[in-house]
């Protein structure tokens, strides 16, 4: 009930069809942490992050942010509240630029319509300039700066990912939440990752973390919930996560008697 | 030095276009009126490129936007009012009598004969509404669900302005509707006063009605350019491709898709319904019958065949496949006479056959069109299916 | 209760019609996840054919009784019309599988074009008379009229429909179809060649077609080159009204739709006293389309689609 509490979701179920992919999960993110989220493969991990972002949505649950209650009926909504996400699949718009991309994460933030689209009258222009002034500095940010031009469907892995991770800041969240972005990542990739993400807290925003890389979580989070069965079996700080026996038994199995 | 060439090319370009009527006249009316009917496809083209294009909604129905502006202008500036009062005193004397009280006596007879800067703005608006109104129940549908409703409503509109001649003749049914008035700037029609032959006179200048027609068309298409180039490059622009490439990554950067989509929807309907307007007053007759489906896939067909979302080429579709039927008629039937002694194939015909193929090769070798963006980003190729919903 | 006996016969004949098209849209968006645009213009293929042989058996063996010719000119239709669905599954909608969505809808209306444009190529502009090869008197049933022309259709229509569940259910051909419907990568797994059971279900859509575009032309005694359009279309609303994908919902939605807009235009005059007219028929359809549409999109049959993105 701190102050601090940034995020805090509690009793969120949701169920497909007949699978009750989520049962009573809760959720707490304090203000300037990194949180991760781990679990065996089919946890419900994803669909606990699609229901807080609002992809999904949940057949109960009460969400609050910032002290603030949120409803995740719509993705837009919860952008513009100030929860900003990236997707496992990386989902860059194509055939835009990177610089492009970015700007298009400042669409929440801006107000210019058709109006200052046809007229560009000097407040539409001064956003217009606002808008990839901060692109442009998010991009240097992540330090991609050199590839603005670039079309975004022919960056190399990394560096689309990169290119998400600064669309989503873009949208000046409170919190960013990302799905597997160390996925397919080598141990020097990796390591930027964390290093970024760790500039990133720094810079005040709170961090939401799908992760399956174990050691990479271990080290980078402030805090880790674990989910079995689209159940919460464990919270708490990395070490004691690490050998509560409850988590060791779902990822390995109960050992034979 | 780049940008003296390019300047060159446009200042050259521009005195072709100045100067084509003019050249064009020598061979009689018809080259210009070709011309004329093409720029009307060009805007209803470009109108349609901002929801295929841009946003990526495939409308099948788009023709019923251009109907709405045409009937517009059928209603507000022919004599078709005092048609409806009449029609209405007959069949509901209560209505008919203060409707007349409304309109007074003079445009009761004679019907409402608003000017085209009236119409213009109207026909804008109205279709502007419709298009978001036609919009909204689509919103959560798929591509190709999209497509067949989109279809439905065209197809729905269609038959509305075929019926409602009975049982209050509001749009005089397939007969259409008759003596739209021209366009008359500062008290000058453009169809030339009667008896002039369709010649407009100015002071010591005559110019041909088509001719008159032509710059004006030039004008407001060069107009609907100048704002579509500036509503791709925006915010809003941004947010049309990005929808278009990815729904659900736009959704979670916070894009209003809802809001977006409709604002395409009425955007783009808004131009159909300037041209269609322009297109009532130009012929001065208007039927259901210029308002088919074949007119939406012919439209469709121009935007899919010069580059969709380019809108250069756009134009080069609109003109190629709007001046193509007629270039046809006067090549293809001579020739075919010439060397078989009669007509194997009507250039009707042979431009319902193009019509098809263009859409299935270009579909299957060149999806960007013929004149597809050079920058990457106009050129849409959605990555998958992200819409949800539609079964 | 006579005019409504006859409506609801009419419906009938029409819905049987609707509901043999429509099961050719369901399967190919069964297996493909694809509207084939072009199908509506199958049926007209089927009638014209179906015309073209009436003629020739009725020039070369005049004594020959009705119902033979016509279940001769059925039986030629089916072929023509099952290779032309054939090719265009094969040159078009093959090449397509990848591409992204419009691709295939655009390429779908441009065949349709083509078709439409041929067919009036063949066999001109007007409509053709369809000749009346059964006897016209009607026959009186519940206080309504139905002549001998639509009993055959009801009778073919229902012996395809029980054909066609026959074989989607007991057979091997069935079984992989409805495999490659839930899953067309596991099927392959499984042995099924996915590009032999579309061939395939895009022949049987097409056999149907035909048959609805005989009895068709021979109902309404007429048959031209844009006939196929708007039939399709309704067919592919009645297809969405069952439950796109489930074969069962195409039948189902296909009598429904017929019986909607036979009843609609026939009491829309006494609904909306007198403002509108039976000639706003073609719009149910589309209605139904919409409303289907917006408000619950996986149709009478279908799966409730899970709240996924």
């Amino acid at each position: 009930m701190s102050r601090d509490t940034l995020l805090r979701v509690t009793g969120v179920g949701k169920r497909f069809g007949g699978l009750q992919a989520l049962t009573d999960v809760n959720l707490a993110i304090t203000r300037g942490h990194i949180h991760g989220l781990i679990g065996p493969n089919g946890a419900g991990k994803t669909t606990c992050f699609n229901v807080i972002t609002g992809l999904y949505q949940p057949d109960s649950g009460h969400f609050e942010l910032a002290g603030k209650p949120y409803s995740p009926t719509a993705p837009h909504a919860v952008a513009s509240a100030g929860i900003a996400r990236t997707f496992q699949n990386i989902r860059l718009f194509g055939d835009m630029s990177a610089l492009e991309n970015v700007m298009v994460g400042r669409h929440v933030r801006t107000h210019q319509g058709v109006l200052g689209a046809i007229f560009r009258h000097p407040a539409a222009r001064s956003e217009e300039a606002q808008i990839v002034a901060h692109a442009e500095a998010l991009l240097e940010f992540v330090g991609i700066a050199h590839l603005a031009q670039r079309t975004a469907r022919h960056l190399s892995y990394g560096d689309q990912r990169r290119v998400e991770i600064a669309r989503a800041l873009a949208t000046e969240p409170l919190l960013l939440a990302l799905d597997e972005p160390a996925a397919g990542m080598n141990a020097t990739e990796k390591s930027e990752l964390r290093d970024l993400l760790t500039r990133i807290r720094d810079r005040g925003i709170s961090l939401l973390l799908i992760e399956h890389d174990v050691k990479l979580m271990m080290g980078l989070c402030d805090r880790i919930t674990v989910l079995d069965y689209g159940k919460v079996i464990a919270e708490g700080a990395p070490v004691e996560v690490q050998q509560n026996p409850a988590v060791i038994a779902a990822y390995l199995g109960v050992e034979a008697a | 030095m780049n940008t003296r060439y390019s300047l060159l090319r446009i200042v050259l370009f521009s005195l072709l276009l100045l100067v084509f009527p003019v050249v064009a006249s020598h061979f009689g009316n018809s080259w210009v009126r070709i011309i004329d009917i093409a720029l009307l496809y060009i805007m209803l083209a470009l109108g349609l490129n901002i929801v295929v294009g841009f946003a990526g909604l495939l409308d099948l129905g788009y023709i019923a936007f251009f109907a709405i502006g045409a009937y517009l202008a059928g209603l507000l500036a022919s004599p078709q009012f005092a048609v409806i009062v009449e029609s209405l005193q007959m069949e509901y004397p209560a209505a008919g009598d203060w409707l007349l009280q409304l309109a007074g006596e003079t445009v009761a007879a004679q019907g409402i004969h608003w000017s085209v800067w009236v119409i213009i703005p109207l026909a804008a608006l109205i279709a502007g509404i419709f298009g978001a109104l036609l919009g909204a129940p689509t919103l959560k549908l798929r591509g190709d669900y999209l497509a067949i409703v989109t279809l439905g409503f065209g197809e729905i509109i269609r038959i509305f302005m075929n019926n409602l001649n009975g049982p209050v003749n509001i749009t005089n049914g397939p007969q259409g509707i008759n003596l739209i008035d021209p366009v008359r700037i500062g008290g000058l029609s453009l169809s030339g006063e009667a008896g002039s032959g369709g010649v407009v006179h100015l002071g010591a200048w005559s110019v041909p009605s088509v001719n008159a027609y032509y710059y004006l068309f030039l004008l407001l298409c060069i107009l609907i350019v100048f704002i579509s180039q500036r509503l791709q490059h925006s915010r809003l622009g941004r947010a049309w491709i990005a929808i278009r490439e990815d729904e659900i990554a736009a959704k979670a950067m916070g894009i209003h898709v809802r809001n977006v989509k409709l604002l395409a929807f009425a955007m783009g309907a808004a131009f159909g319904g300037v041209a269609g307007a322009m297109f009532g007053a130009f012929q001065g007759f208007i039927s259901p019958e210029s308002f088919t489906l074949t007119e939406s896939i012919a439209v469709l067909a121009m935007v899919v065949l010069g580059g969709i979302g380019h809108v250069p080429g756009v134009i080069l579709g609109a003109v190629l496949l709007a001046a193509l039927p007629e270039i046809l008629r006067h090549t293809v039937e001579p020739v075919q006479t010439a060397l078989f002694g009669h007509i194997w194939i009507e250039a009707e015909v042979l431009r319902q056959l193009l019509y098809g193929l263009a859409l299935v090769l270009i579909m299957l070798a060149r999806p960007a069109g013929l004149w597809p963006s050079p920058r990457q980003e106009d050129r849409p190729l959605p990555a998958s299916d992200t819409q949800a919903g539609g079964a | 209760m006579d005019i409504l006996a006859q409506q609801l016969i009419n419906g009938l004949v029409l819905g049987a019609m609707y509901a043999l098209v429509a099961l050719g849209y369901t399967m190919v968006y069964g297996v493909l996840n694809l509207i084939n645009f072009a199908h509506g213009d199958v049926l007209m293929i089927g009638a014209m054919v179906g015309w073209s042989l009436l003629q020739a058996i009725q020039y070369l063996s005049p004594e020959l009784p009705g119902f033979l010719a016509l279940m001769l000119a059925i039986a030629g239709a089916i072929p023509v019309c099952v290779i032309v669905s054939v090719l265009i599954e094969r040159v078009a909608y093959r090449r397509l599988r990848d591409a992204p969505r419009l691709a295939p809808l655009i390429t779908a209306i441009g065949i349709s074009i083509l078709l439409q444009t041929l067919a009036m190529m063949i066999w001109g502009r007007n409509p053709l008379p369809f000749p009346q090869v059964l006897p016209s008197d009607p026959l009186h049933v519940m206080g309504a009229l139905i002549t001998p022309t639509q009993v055959l259709l009801l009778l073919l229509a229902a012996a395809a429909m029980i054909g066609l569940s026959l074989l989607v259910e007991r057979t091997r051909m069935g079984r992989a179809m409805r495999a490659v419907a839930e899953n067309p990568r596991i099927a392959a797994l499984m042995g099924v060649n996915a590009n032999r059971v579309i061939v395939f279900t895009f022949a049987i859509g097409a056999a149907l077609a035909a048959v609805a575009g005989v009895m068709w032309g021979a109902n309404y005694a007429s048959a031209q080159f844009a006939m196929g359009f708007t039939p399709g279309l309704k067919a592919f609303s009645a297809a969405v009204l069952g439950g796109i994908g489930n074969i069962y919902g195409a039948m189902l939605g296909g009598i429904l739709l017929g019986l909607i807009e036979s009843l609609g235009a026939g009491y829309i005059g006494d609904l909306t006293a007198g403002v509108l007219g039976s000639h706003y028929q073609d719009i149910f359809a589309f209605i139904v389309l919409i409303l289907v549409l917006t408000l619950r999109p996986s149709g009478i049959m279908g799966e409730r689609v899970a709240d996924r993105s």
